[in-house]
């Protein structure tokens, strides 16, 4: 009897939780629609894209550009920028054949088809099936979100120089956030949509 | 005697990881047959333009990103990104690692100059760059 109880009790404490998340879940839908609303949500973790965690990645790619994280684009693409780092966007990348299976391996399992954070999802939902586009920035996401940003702008304040360039305006690219409410574009200041 | 050889052999691997990097660097160009070694023939080196398959017509140097002057920083010529002073005496960070060393050789020598350099080239820069 006392563990029929038991077990009812479980099923009950379960079926709550799992309404209670279930109704979580559609909120942050409605937030993720929302941009505005967006910075309400934020301590949430599964926002915006994990961050690098791995040093030797932080080491070799980011002491030349910034160490754009593994969710921002797809396991394809990864593949084909590592298959050719003698030829990176016309610079030589060559990394001894360790570090570059190891760093391949670990751009691929965190690449943005196989997370779960935010941008990581919409980057593949504005890809189409085949697509494995070679900058972050030819990305159909990528795009649709810097589309009230003038291209001059970034041309011609040398802070920036390229849309690369994430550090230039996203204070917090590092850490993974691109949130709005981080952006400070050199010389413009915050900027709000 | 097992014993002692054992022992000679960690020494001999501890004084190899204690090795000094540029130590490291000279003694394998010694091995590759450099025998004498000229920092003005690295300055020439550095200086000289170089015109590849990739380059699309324009000329690429050592000092076309790092600048003639070591001991100023350099700006790279596409990226415009800064490039801290390649002079030992002014950034001891400089060739303190004998892999970073290698590595910058390979991409940086194949980029500028269309291929590898040599031990040769390799010792001539080196020498010029630490007594710079």
């Amino acid at each position: 009897m006392k563990i029929i109880i038991t077990t009812v009790a479980v099923f009950a404490l379960l079926l709550t939780t799992s309404i209670i998340m279930g109704g979580n879940r559609f909120n942050h839908k409605e937030e993720n629609e929302h941009e505005e609303h967006e910075y309400k949500s934020y301590s949430s973790r599964n926002l915006d894209v994990a961050a690098v965690n791995n040093a030797n990645y932080t080491e070799e790619c980011g002491s030349c550009h910034f160490a754009y994280q593994p969710g921002l684009l797809p396991e394809k693409s990864w593949l084909k920028i590592m298959g050719d780092l003698e030829n990176h966007f016309d610079e030589n990348a060559e990394l001894e054949v360790d570090l570059q299976n190891e760093l391949t391996q670990y751009l691929v399992q965190n690449s943005a088809d196989k997370s779960n954070y935010k941008r990581s999802k919409r980057i593949m939902r504005s890809l189409g099936r085949s697509d494995a586009p070679l900058r972050i920035t030819k990305t159909l996401y990528f795009v649709r979100k810097h589309d009230e940003i003038p291209y001059r702008i970034v041309k011609n304040t040398k802070e920036i120089g390229s849309f690369s360039n994430c550090t230039a305006c996203h204070t917090n690219a590092e850490k993974g956030s691109f949130n709005e409410h981080d952006v400070k574009i050199p010389g413009y200041g915050r900027w709000e949509d | 005697m097992k014993v002692s050889i054992i022992t000679l052999f960690a020494l001999l691997s501890i004084n190899n990881i204690q090795a000094n990097p540029i130590d490291e660097m000279f003694d394998a160009y010694q091995q590759a047959g450099v025998a004498s070694i000229d920092p003005q023939q690295g300055k020439a080196l550095w200086n000289k333009p170089f015109i590849t398959e990739k380059s699309k017509g324009k000329q690429r140097s050592c000092a076309s990103c790092h600048g003639l002057d070591v001991t100023q920083s350099g700006e790279h010529l596409r990226t415009g990104k800064v490039i801290e002073a390649m002079a030992k005496s002014v950034n001891d960070k400089r060739f303190t690692d004998s892999k970073k060393i290698k590595k910058w050789f390979k991409r940086n020598c194949k980029w500028t100059l269309g291929r590898e350099c040599s031990a040769q080239e390799q010792a001539d820069i080196l020498k010029f760059l630490i007594t710079q």
